[in-house]
């Protein structure tokens, strides 16, 4: 008995002591940046180019005449998270950032105090970023980017997630050894695609699914459940390799025209893809686009099983007709959608995009749809594809038992398949609009 | 004293068709450009929503997409020994206003003008003699030819997204279209979409009498297209909401549609609204233009300097504005001389058959601006002039555009105007009948014409336009040939009845009546600056800096609708100022 005891009083103080370390010793930082030639210099736009392609103002950019300034709010599950301010001013900024402290703020999710960042900071792909690439994007911070003395507002989580100690054994389960990045394909294409896939491009951040610590489940095509879709705020950020990937179908061209201008024969983004098109994708180069398309066409595994494939004819026999006594959602998607999508939802290429088979009209979750539909979606100008498509909202037009009738209908129409929603979830997401 | 802004390499007063053209084009090729548009931004998503630009009440009759009267009217007279009154209701000409112009709110049917319009004055003295025109029609040549244009005809019907079926491509019949167009290069860039039933019934009765009916062109989309700018049309719904509304579907041919998203991803392209130009201004110099002064929508009055001014403001306002800057001699019909206001014309629509069936549906409510059959078998150069005594060609046509309540309840005549009678007919009569259309050219005269009113002012204080004009006997038996041919088509087709309406002998013009709404002349081109106000690039022939696209620059008008040929001259301007003018700024003849 005694020793019982003696043995939990040890236990305990172990416990202590380990907390303590953990909050107390500071974390260790990966390798620094690696020798670099002496007098390596960045090539011209270098920096420029790889914070678009990391779309580093997706988050850091609240107000679009302060760029990196900080301050917008990025919804996670645990609470608001407000993105820092990155310019090189030397009060509120990084602008006192060494080289190797930014690079721990990329890799390790560090700032230089030791502190740790929220892993909304996709710091988990960063970690891939070249020396080079970290070298040019510390270059363009601190020279090219204007700074800018404005504090952003403090990130107050609730309790446990406002210990930010708790990140670090966080990080110890999710985090590689391993920096930078080693090219797998022996192939120069399919490595490059692989590299602004897995690194500065953080797809997996989105389309890939995460445990039950948030982990996730995989950080390139080794892993089997790698980009096979998850689901962000509500969007689904579909599959993009299994048996029901978003791409099937898709030749190198559309994916290669969805990429750059959100938009092809099948699809139009909407959510944050159509933001991460707009603000990222369509400024990459077009060989570094083949790069992604060939990556993700050389990753397709089509595993899993296939969702059973149904007529699409019963539902446009009954569009057809437009007998008064139809399903209110077949009415009402005749009323509203019919005029631009058609009976048979095919809608029209690269204009208005297909409801039938499309990811966002089946996904689990039907949030995607739901704001869709209240909110309406606009595409980005692109230089390809310069005029800004839109959809109108519905918001002011339907109730919420008749968006969520309008859903079923779509969810059931044509070859699609997916559970109901109810008027509720329609009315919480009413009361929440989306903002990008 | 007015604020100056900072100079500008080129300033585009008003943001319609030629405008946004303009707008892009000189902004792809560097040229700072700054447009100026009176009235407010439009864009599809919102300004056209679904389903809420469908309001025939708000837009088709309520013209909320109109210039408002209360800020600008016209005031009209019919002789110059009259006292013209100003407007508080127009129907012949809608003034648009707000960004896309009336590129927003038209009904898209997209024509070309037949060669012999193009050098109508020639044509018919080499033809006909020039006995057969009267000592007081002003009717020239316009000093650019049909296969000049034809390239830029060609492009134009490309960024409207045209879809049809040629008739003459390079001189080759293709029996489809219409067989008496003028040669084009290409076809259409979209296929035609196919009339309903009312276009059936209208070709059937038309070939039975010998006619060459065909579907007719119009830049509403028939499929997904993308024009050479990228810029991107879905297929038409035929929800039948074109006229007088901005299109909810992305389907007509627009500056919003083919041209504005593209000009806006230009740096150097700014554009601002709720701005109106009060007046161009004149350099020191006395050849060139020196700006624009506009008030802004604080009420400001403000300078913007800039080397080189586009007029592409609505067809009246551009005389106005030539008027208000006294850029050019004001024309006076007692000495038939100066250049701005000269030449006038409207175009003739008065004429019109409608056929009622007890035993046909024809779903009126199924339509578009353009559903429509035609035949050109009286074009202008298929027209006797002699013999049949005027100057002019007459398109016929059946057009089934809507089936809204207000505007397209047509009854039998005899039909009891209100009470038990009237509904009782609405009921029996809805959806029963076709209507038949004319569609012909107007010529100029010296009595015809625009100058600045001597009593009305706007808002600002500048006179309003004054706008002389009637009938003419040419006009009259035009429209009473095209008339009687409408009856001849009517009666092939069999119906229960049908209504008439025939332009009368001495009948007097009436503006508050729709009719095409298509105005022209006022600042026409020309060979000759005596009796034109711009040469044939459109440029002034006195201020070289200074263009002027727009129907103002018609010298009489065409047998067709205008855009066509507006989107083809406004090319064709664009090619001289890029590969010419630019170069070495001076007058280009």
């Amino acid at each position: 008995m005694r020793f019982l005891l003696k043995l939990i009083f040890w236990l305990v103080i172990l416990g202590i002591i380990a907390v303590l370390a953990i909050i107390l010793v500071p974390a260790h930082r990966s390798r620094p940046i690696a020798q670099l030639p002496e007098n390596y210099q960045s090539a011209e736009g270098r920096g420029q180019y790889m914070a678009i392609m990391a779309d580093c103002a997706a988050c850091h950019t609240g107000n679009s005449a302060q760029p990196f300034a900080g301050g917008k709010p990025i919804d996670s599950p645990f609470g608001k998270i407000y993105a820092s301010n990155i310019t090189p001013g030397k009060r509120y900024g990084i602008g006192n950032y060494s080289l190797e402290d930014f690079s721990a703020a990329l890799r390790d999710g560090l700032r230089p105090d030791g502190s740790h960042l929220y892993p909304a900071m996709p710091y988990d792909s960063y970690r891939k970023l070249t020396d080079e690439d970290i070298v040019a994007l510390y270059d363009y911070f601190m020279h090219n980017v204007q700074p800018v003395e404005q504090p952003v507002q403090k990130t107050a989580l609730v309790f446990p997630f406002n210990q930010r100690w708790g990140i670090r054994l966080w990080n110890w389960l999710v985090l590689r050894p391993e920096t930078g990045f080693t090219p797998p394909y022996n192939n120069a294409k399919l490595d490059r695609g692989a590299y602004i896939v897995e690194g500065p491009g953080h797809c997996g951040a989105c389309h890939t699914p995460r445990d039950i610590i948030f982990r996730q489940k995989g950080f390139d095509a080794s892993s089997p459940l790698y980009l096979t879709g998850s689901a962000v705020g509500g969007w689904s950020a579909p599959d993009l390799r299994g048996a029901n990937s978003a791409l099937a179908g898709w030749t190198d061209d559309d994916l290669k025209f969805y990429l750059t201008t959100g938009r092809n024969h099948y699809s139009s983004a909407a959510g944050p893809m159509n933001f991460a098109i707009r603000e990222s994708l369509q400024y990459l180069k077009s060989e570094d686009i083949d790069a992604i398309v060939a990556y993700l066409q050389h990753i397709q595994t089509k595993a899993g099983p296939q969702q059973p494939v149904r007529d699409a004819g019963s539902t446009i026999a009954m569009l057809t007709k437009a007998e008064p006594s139809m399903p209110l959602g077949a009415r009402l998607y005749l009323d509203n959608c019919g005029a631009c999508h058609f009976v048979n939802g095919l809608g029209a290429p690269e204009v208005f995009p297909r409801l039938d088979g499309a990811a966002i009209v089946n996904a689990e979750d039907a949030a995607g749809l739901i704001y869709v539909i209240l909110q309406g979606s606009r595409l980005p100008s692109t230089a390809l594809r310069p005029e800004d498509l839109a959809m109108p909202g519905f918001a002011w037009r339907l109730s919420d038992e008749e968006v969520s009738e309008l859903v079923n209908f779509l969810r059931t129409a044509w070859t699609n398949n997916a559970a109901p929603v109810t008027a509720e979830k329609v009315a919480k997401i009413r009361a929440q609009p989306y903002v990008d | 004293m007015a604020i100056q802004q900072k100079k500008k390499n080129v300033v585009i007063v008003g943001l319609g068709w030629t405008g946004s053209i303009v707008g892009l084009e000189l902004a792809r090729e560097g040229y700072d450009v700054l447009a100026i548009e009176r009235g407010h931004d439009r864009n599809i998503v919102p300004n056209w929503s679904y389903p809420t630009t469908a309001d025939e009440l708000k837009y088709a009759l309520r013209l909320e997409e109109m210039e408002k009267l209360s800020n600008t009217t016209v005031t009209i007279r019919r002789s110059l020994s009259d006292t013209a009154l100003p407007y508080r209701q127009l129907g012949s000409f809608l003034i648009g206003t707000g960004v896309g112009g009336c590129g927003a709110h038209w009904n898209c049917q997209t024509w070309r003008a037949h060669p012999e319009e193009f050098h109508l004055r020639s044509y018919v003295e080499k033809t006909f003699g020039e006995q057969i025109i009267p000592e007081d029609m002003t009717i020239q040549d316009w000093g650019v030819s049909y296969n000049e244009l034809e390239p830029y005809y060609d492009f134009f019907e490309k960024v409207a997204g045209v879809a049809g079926e040629a008739g003459n491509i390079k001189g080759h019949k293709t029996g489809e279209g219409n067989p008496f167009e003028a040669w084009r290069s290409n076809t259409y860039p979209m296929p035609g979409g196919g009339v309903t039933y009312h276009g059936k019934l209208f070709a059937q009765a038309a070939k039975s009498l010998g006619y060459h009916p065909f579907a007719f062109p119009a830049a509403i989309a028939t499929q997904s297209y993308t024009n050479p700018y990228g810029m991107q049309m879905g297929p038409c719904n035929y929800c039948g909401y074109c006229e007088r509304f901005g299109c909810l579907n992305y389907s007509k041919g627009s500056p919003q549609m083919c041209v504005l998203a593209a000009a806006k991803r230009h740096k150097n392209f700014q554009y601002i609204t709720r701005s109106e130009v009060l007046r161009i201004e004149k350099s020191a110099n006395g050849e060139t233009v020196s700006g624009v002064t506009y008030i802004d929508p604080e009420g400001r009055e403000i300078f913007q300097p800039a080397d080189m001014v586009v007029l592409a403001s609505f067809q009246m306002n551009n005389v106005r504005l030539l008027l208000h800057s006294a850029l050019g001699q004001p024309y006076n019909p007692q000495t038939n001389e100066g250049v701005i206001g000269r030449n006038y014309a409207y175009q003739i629509n008065v004429g019109s058959a409608t056929a009622f069936f007890k035993d046909k549906n024809f779903n009126p409510f199924i339509g578009t601006g353009a559903n429509c059959m035609a035949l050109d078998d009286f074009a202008t150069n298929r027209i006797d002039f002699a013999k049949e005594g005027f100057i002019g060609g007459v398109r016929i046509d059946c057009n089934q555009t809507n089936g809204q309540p207000n505007r397209s309840l047509p009854l039998p005549t005899g039909t009891p105007a209100w009470g038990a009678g009237w509904k009782q007919a609405i009921g029996d009569w809805y959806g029963r009948n076709l209507g038949l259309g004319l569609h012909g050219s107007c010529m100029s005269y010296r009595d015809a014409y625009l100058d600045l009113d001597p009593t009305y002012k706007d808002k600002y204080g500048r006179p309003l336009m004054r706008m002389t004009f009637n009938w003419h006997e040419n006009d009259i038996k035009l429209a009473q040939f095209g008339s009687a041919r409408q009856e001849e088509i009517v009666k092939a087709l069999n119906p229960d009845s049908y209504n008439l309406r025939r332009m009368q002998d001495n009948e007097p013009y009436d503006a508050t009546a729709y009719q095409t709404t298509h105005t022209v002349g006022g600042a026409i081109m020309g060979e000759n600056p005596q009796n034109s106000a711009l040469n044939r690039y459109l440029q002034h022939w006195d201020y070289h800096n200074l263009f002027v696209p727009g129907a103002n620059a018609y010298p009489q008008n065409l047998e067709q609708n205008p855009t066509g040929t507006v989107g083809a001259l406004t090319y064709w301007m664009v090619a001289a100022i890029k590969n010419n003018y630019l170069k070495n700024p001076r007058p280009l003849v």
